[in-house]
């Protein structure tokens, strides 16, 4: 913490989205919903969303009861999908992945690039799915699905 | 902060057998406070896996060469040892099994199903270990057995007048239940539990997976009827561990699983089994983890319990002192009689990025549910942090622990 300092992990950009998250809380009316869970730590987040006429996920939601990380990510990602049609939002979560595994963004979309203050979670593998948490409860609401399964 | 550390052990001598906590980690020297959930190893017990392998090996208990003979000797001598360990009256009583979960899915199947009859219950406790609660469940839906939980106090004890009524109608044909919660650090009243359950008419297992590393058990002055433990969290190899029974409730079990070693002989039609404790052991077993935890029990005597209890004691007070003072942190479990496992949580930092934060300080603490998540929802929390210590833990490092923590506290606050 001292020398190296957290920063790598915990950039101010991600500590002001954990402690004050613009997207969370269980909307009243939402089209889909799915929860993931992580049975390894006992990290839960629930997933809402609603579409707009032609498709695209329109103010997504969440509830969240994690760390830093994983709320964080919920947050992010929920700016990183407004407005995206599913399978738009299908391909940032694949550039994420690859970021949250090799800290690298793939591909030139500027929503991956909003994700880019979570690319150190790959010097944490444990971390890892912290931050990816969020993103299978979208993929699982997106499909239908109640809940997530995991990795 | 040394006049805490008990001069009946000689911690910075110990701490030369560990070669790996000479190790850094992140360019700081290790400070390794999650030895609940695996104990670093001895000179001793690396030593003995690896002369065994390099100058006495072969598989146990069926050549007729020397090199299985001896070595067949070196595996048995461990079941002596731990026999010793536990004051058993037969070695016969040592069964040899992978860990904790498997000495508890044993019990669980063999005298779950070959012992129990639908309609018996089961009883555990609150602050249980998955290990402890999972075969219980599967026991349940197959044969009918119920399971009782009997309820701690808010404090982290077990409920006595709760737990003797849970018993009181006589359907319990087994407590099953922690001697030392990994969540929590409490003891539950091992004598106690024992002369309560009996009078019912139920035996009594106790999971000793963290208890034994800490205290001296005898399994004949508890009175109880079964105890199990892990070897890998009293500094011995992993894939290794130990069930102990009385040799009556053995002979009544059927075995558990079916293969070489447990035989008395086999045909086509039928197989007889071999005596206890062959009956339970199929297979070729982890014969150098087998060897190399005889090390371990060694070592562990060498020290001594008396030496280990007033050290882990002075540890877990110096830690209550220096944790506790910190503001935002709450310290999970305040039993009364509690040891060497503190878990805590800290206002505005999940127990992840608490452990995130310490790591980058050479700090290693566990963080999450410690595959006790019943507990974590009777306590209303979902994860917490836990230091844990052995007996090569300085007070110092307790010290870099609170100190790291204040920033932690800082940096999140």
């Amino acid at each position: 913490m001292s020398n190296a300092g957290p920063r790598d992990l915990y950039q101010d950009v991600i500590l002001r989205h954990s402690r004050t998250p613009r997207h969370a809380g269980t909307p009243e009316r939402y089209a889909a919903t799915a929860k993931g869970d992580n049975p390894m730590c006992g990290d839960r987040v629930q997933v809402f969303l609603s579409y707009s006429a032609d498709g695209r996920i329109i103010d997504p939601r969440f509830d969240a009861r994690g760390c830093a990380i994983s709320i964080a990510s919920a947050d992010l990602m929920a700016e990183a999908v407004d407005g995206l049609a599913p399978d738009e939002a299908r391909q940032v979560f694949e550039g994420f992945q690859i970021m949250a595994r090799t800290g690298a963004c793939p591909d030139g979309n500027a929503r991956t690039e909003l994700l880019r203050p979570l690319a150190g979670v790959h010097e944490y593998p444990g971390r890892v799915k912290c931050a990816t948490l969020p993103w299978h409860a979208l993929m699982a609401a997106l499909a239908g699905e109640r809940q997530a399964t995991s990795e | 902060m040394n006049h805490l550390a008990p001069a009946a052990l000689d911690v910075a001598r110990i701490r030369q057998d560990f070669p790996i906590l000479s190790q850094t980690v992140r360019g700081k020297p290790l400070v390794f406070l999650d030895s609940a959930a695996s104990a670093q190893k001895p000179r001793a017990v690396i030593d003995a896996m690896v002369t065994a392998m390099e100058t006495q090996y072969a598989n146990i208990h069926r050549g007729l060469h020397w090199m299985s003979e001896r070595t067949t000797e070196a595996y048995e001598a461990t079941r002596d040892d731990a026999a010793r360990l536990l004051n058993a009256a037969d070695r016969a009583e040592i069964v040899f099994v992978r860990n904790s979960t498997e000495a508890i899915n044993l019990v669980a199947h063999s005298y779950g199903r070959g012992v129990l009859r639908p309609g018996q219950a089961v009883l555990i406790s609150a602050m249980e270990h998955h290990s402890n609660i999972v075969p219980w469940h599967m026991l349940r839906d197959a044969h009918g057995i119920e399971l009782r939980i009997a309820p701690i106090s808010d404090a982290g004890e077990l409920d006595l007048d709760a737990f003797e009524r849970l018993l009181e109608d006589g359907k319990v044909g087994l407590v099953s239940i922690t001697q030392m919660s990994n969540v929590l650090g409490t003891y539950t009243p091992a004598e106690r539990i024992v002369r309560i359950a009996h009078a019912y008419g139920a035996k009594v297992l106790f999971d000793g997976s963290q208890a034994i590393v800490h205290r001296r058990i005898d399994v004949q002055a508890l009175d109880c009827d079964f105890y199990v433990f892990t070897g890998h969290k009293l500094y011995g190899p992993t894939g290794i561990g130990v069930l102990w029974a009385r040799r009556e409730l053995l002979e009544q079990m059927p075995p558990f699983l079916g293969g070489g070693d447990m035989i008395s002989s086999v045909s086509y039609e039928r197989s007889t089994w071999a005596a206890v404790p062959h009956k339970f052991e199929a297979g070729t077993p982890a014969i150098l983890e087998g060897i190399a935890l005889g090390a371990a029990i060694r070592y562990v005597e060498a020290l001594g319990y008396d030496a280990i209890a007033a050290h882990e004691q002075a540890l877990t007070e110096h830690a209550l002192a220096r944790l506790s003072v910190i503001e935002g942190l709450t310290i999970i479990g305040r039993a009364q009689d509690r040891g060497g496992v503190v878990s805590f949580t800290l206002n505005g930092a999940h127990a992840h990025d608490i452990a995130t934060l310490l790591d980058r300080s050479g700090i290693a603490v566990r963080a999450g549910h410690h595959c006790a998540e019943p507990l974590m929802r009777r306590l209303g929390i979902d994860s917490t942090a836990r230091a844990s210590f052995a007996a090569y833990t300085l007070p110092s490092e307790i010290d870099a622990l609170a100190d790291a923590l204040l920033r932690v506290r800082e940096f999140f606050g």
